[in-house]
């Protein structure tokens, strides 16, 4: 188990390497730092002018350098700006190099950077707004988990009868529903002023700080029901197969009833599949997070990361990738240790 | 002229659908509720050996469902039918269902001509024997010829990109006007599902985004088959080093969240660079690789038709190659221009290469799953005892016996497909903003969903039936390639 999980990190880490350095070598394409020097500095400028407001922050050097100070592994820049002052990566703009500035100043030592869209640190906006989606994903998992497992089970325990195909036809209905869909209709059957019931709000700004059911009902049902349908039905097909099992037979025969059988002989075996698929289903559960953030205007994570990807912000940008990833490998390696713990049968060596 | 309703002189039978549509909805719920409670009836052995069904109160209300939901379909049925006689005179339902008319007879053809042949046809056949199955088939054919169609302007009513100053956010039914109190003459009467933010026409357009979506989606998909198979088969069949860097490369872009890869790869900067075009360089080598292994694996013992054949499909499909590739203004220009036989516009091909991009990966990991589970059979052992080559078993041994979990999922990564293009145009990316594709509609019409649905529902409501549709058909074909 020690040296399973010690090679798993070990991917792990060298994924997140390569990741980072493609969202790095990316949004340093010369058409992305235009863009970056034109927002940030002045929209007509021309291209020599281009070029040394880039120089001067540092953006004109090799690719691998830059990288490696954004890790914290080389030195970080100082460059003296025309006007004799000093401009470091480290210290900002100075008159020159303070004493106690440190050398370096990447990820390593803790410092994500700072965002050029929001001027705030990278580390402290991430922070903020992971909350934010965290409350949602709360939520969202509160609802979706226990509806999913409950519908699976239903139509898994008797295969092939009408209340499997009408359960099983429903969760069909909720895999082919985007959220961009489900969040369309959703707002106007419940929020909309034209021809709806006008029960909840169309946005969920205010849930921000003061979640209420009218205001934080209707994003959260979007994301749960398309991550949904999927669960259900890997449920339904694992409570299937438990349910031909020979005990499971044996235990009929013996004249257990049937609600009995279900629940005590069949569901512990059939919830160990559906444990790794609901661990799975949270990195796809993100694009729904982007996606009814944007349409909520919610501004958490997702947010976050079209705020700065429409406008590369290359460091905020690079934080978000690496939390992103993050949670991508994090899931998969507690689904596969997971399902190692729950089915004695298997083992990782 | 007064704006249209809904139903027009059809009214009266909407009173009879509530009504039937209640009762169905009533009886189904008590059905599913009384199926906790009460138990089927049992069958009666006779000494003879044959058993009597009999009927308990549970099978009435089965019964009485069903002769419901009879009635709802009946009376759908005389709305499409009464719409597609009388136009207009039936409301906008009638107008819409008159519009469809080519959709409506191409579908029955095709369906009556598959029923009737259905013993030929191998799996598709069998498809009619499952309801889910059909009614996908349906679904997807319904967009299909919708598609078709509308490309060839008799579907559309107005031009899908023209505004109308007068048209802007009015609701379905408004009579047309170009401009404030000019009445347009010869064109069509009204704006069937109302106007977008910009006066232009919603039922033209969901019409025309069809098309964006029934071009790209299947090719797409063939495309990440084409590189997944090609990668994963060997990947599989070989294991070792190459599996071991290819896996690492699927989770890799497997790992990365799909809306940020868009956002890094489908901008105009990154067009700008060529990079999207330097990628579908690479990526569509794959099926010429593809069908070059392929043929000559079979072939290889024959050499005159061996020869002949590799040389027609890598002179056409290397022809049709740097046709895609090159462009005459773009970052690669290898063919002459009389040579070149088509342009793809940036946008499309930039969405194109990272559709197939996303979907890839997620291929690669299915068919190496499958491969290696099919490598332990005899068949394979026999082949390699035979002294066939390596590619000769992948392709014509394993990947033919891998084909009915592939085309459940084909269906499946169609609709996975549609939806990301849908996703690619809700954040605005790639397409141009005029386009009619669903996703850039649905993203028009959000900033103004409360006060007006109508521009954003329509879009919303067909990408969901024709995702269900590709669901239900993969349903349907898992069913009945499992009863095989």
């Amino acid at each position: 188990m020690g040296m399973f999980l010690l090679r798993r990190f070990a991917v792990m880490l060298a994924t997140a390497l390569c990741l980072t350095f493609v969202v790095f070598a990316l949004t340093n394409l010369a058409p992305n730092l235009e863009k970056v020097a034109k927002t940030q500095g002045n929209t007509r400028m021309s291209d020599p002018e281009v070029d040394s407001w880039l120089a001067n922050r540092g953006y004109g050097r090799s690719l691998p350098v830059k990288y490696g100070e954004w890790l914290g592994v080389l030195p970080g820049y100082v460059i003296e700006q025309p006007d004799g002052t000093v401009r470091g990566r480290c210290f900002g703009q100075a008159d020159a190099r303070p004493p106690d500035a440190p050398a370096r100043c990447g990820v390593l030592q803790g410092d994500w950077g700072t965002s050029t869209v929001f001027r705030e640190p990278v580390g402290a906006i991430i922070a903020t707004r992971l909350a934010l989606t965290g409350k949602l994903m709360f939520w969202v998992m509160v609802l979706m988990v226990p509806a999913a497992l409950t519908i699976g089970v239903l139509a898994g325990m008797r295969e092939g009868s009408r209340t499997d195909r009408a359960l099983s036809s429903v969760s069909i209905l909720s895999t082919a529903t985007p959220e961009y869909v489900s969040g369309v209709i959703l707002i106007t059957v419940f929020a909309s002023s034209a021809v709806g019931l006008r029960w909840f709000k169309g946005t969920a700004t205010s849930a921000m700080e003061n979640a209420t059911l009218e205001n934080f009902l209707l994003p959260v049902v979007t994301i749960a029901l398309f991550g949904m349908g999927y669960i259900a039905r890997m449920t339904r097909a694992s409570m299937a197969e438990v349910m031909q099992e020979q005990y499971i037979r044996t235990a009929r025969l013996k004249g257990v009833r049937f609600r009995n059988v279900v629940l005590k002989h069949a569901l512990r075996n059939a919830l160990i599949a559906p444990f790794t698929v609901i661990m799975l289903q949270i990195p796809w559960l993100l694009n729904g997070v982007v996606i009814v953030e944007t349409l909520f205007n919610y501004k958490g994570f997702g947010w976050t990361l079209v705020q700065a990807a429409s406008n590369n912000d290359i460091e905020l940008l690079l934080g978000v990738s690496v939390v992103s990833v993050v949670v991508v490998l994090l899931t998969q390696l507690i689904s596969d240790v997971g399902y190692v713990r729950l089915n004695p049968r298997i083992s990782v060596t | 002229m007064e704006p249209l309703s809904w139903t027009g002189i059809l009214a009266p039978l909407v009173t009879a659908l509530w009504i039937a549509a209640a009762a169905a909805a009533a009886l189904a719920a008590l059905r599913f509720a009384a199926g906790f409670v009460l138990a089927p009836a049992e069958g009666q052995a006779n000494a003879d050996g044959t058993l009597t069904a009999s009927r308990g109160p549970l099978e009435w209300l089965e019964q009485a469902a069903f002769l419901a939901l009879s009635a709802v379909a009946g009376v759908v049925l005389i709305f499409v039918l009464g719409g597609a006689a009388l136009g207009l005179e039936a409301g906008l339902i009638g107008g819409i269902f008159r519009r469809l008319i080519p959709v409506w007879i191409a579908l029955g053809i095709t369906l009556a001509g598959s029923y009737l042949l259905r013993g030929r046809l191998g799996l598709y056949g069998k498809l009619f024997d499952s309801v889910i199955g059909t009614a996908g088939l349906v679904l997807v054919l319904f967009w299909v010829f919708a598609a078709v169609f509308g490309t060839f302007d008799l579907i559309v009513t107005h031009n899908p990109l023209g505004q109308s100053g007068a048209m802007k956010n009015e609701v379905p039914g408004t009579p047309y006007t170009r401009m404030i109190g000019e009445t347009a003459e010869g064109a069509y009467p009204v704006y069937l599902l109302g106007g977008d933010n910009l006066g232009r026409d919603v039922f033209s357009r969901m019409i025309a985004g069809s098309w964006t979506v029934v071009q790209i989606a299947p090719l797409a998909t063939a495309f990440a088959f084409m590189v997944g198979i090609t990668l994963g088969l060997p990947a599989a069949y070989f294991g070792g080093r190459l599996d071991t860097v290819l896996t690492f490369l699927a989770n890799l872009i497997l790992a990365f969240p799909v809306i940020l890869l868009f956002y890094l790869l489908v901008t105009p900067e990154i067009v700008a660079t060529g990079i999207p075009t330097y990628m579908a360089a690479v990526m569509f080598l794959f099926p010429i690789l593809f069908l070059t292994i392929l043929l000559n694996a079979r072939y290889h013992t024959r050499p005159a038709l061996r020869l002949g054949l590799l040389a027609a499909v890598i002179g056409a499909s290397g022809w049709l190659y740097l046709s895609l590739v090159s462009e005459r203004l773009g970052a690669v220009h290898i063919l002459p221009d009389w040579l070149d036989l088509f342009d793809v516009p940036g946008g499309i091909l930039v969405v194109f290469v990272s559709v197939v991009f996303v979907n890839a990966p997620t291929v690669f990991r299915i068919v190496r799953g499958i491969a290696l589970d099919i490598k332990t059979r005899d068949y394979v052992a026999a082949a390699q005892t035979r002294g066939e080559g390596p590619w000769y078993i992948m392709l014509w041994e394993i990947l033919p016996n891998a084909r009915g979990p592939l085309i459940v999922d084909f269906c499946l990564r169609v609709g996975y497909t549609t939806i990301l293009l849908g996703t690619l145009g809700f954040f605005g990316l790639g397409l141009p903003p005029e386009s009619p594709d669903w996703g850039s509609t649905i993203n028009d019409g959000r900033k103004l969903l409360a006060i007006y649905p109508h521009p954003a529902l329509a879009p919303a409501l067909a990408l969901l039936s024709l995702v269900l549709g590709l669901n239900l058909l993969a349903d349907g074909l898992r069913e009945e390639s499992l009863r095989d």
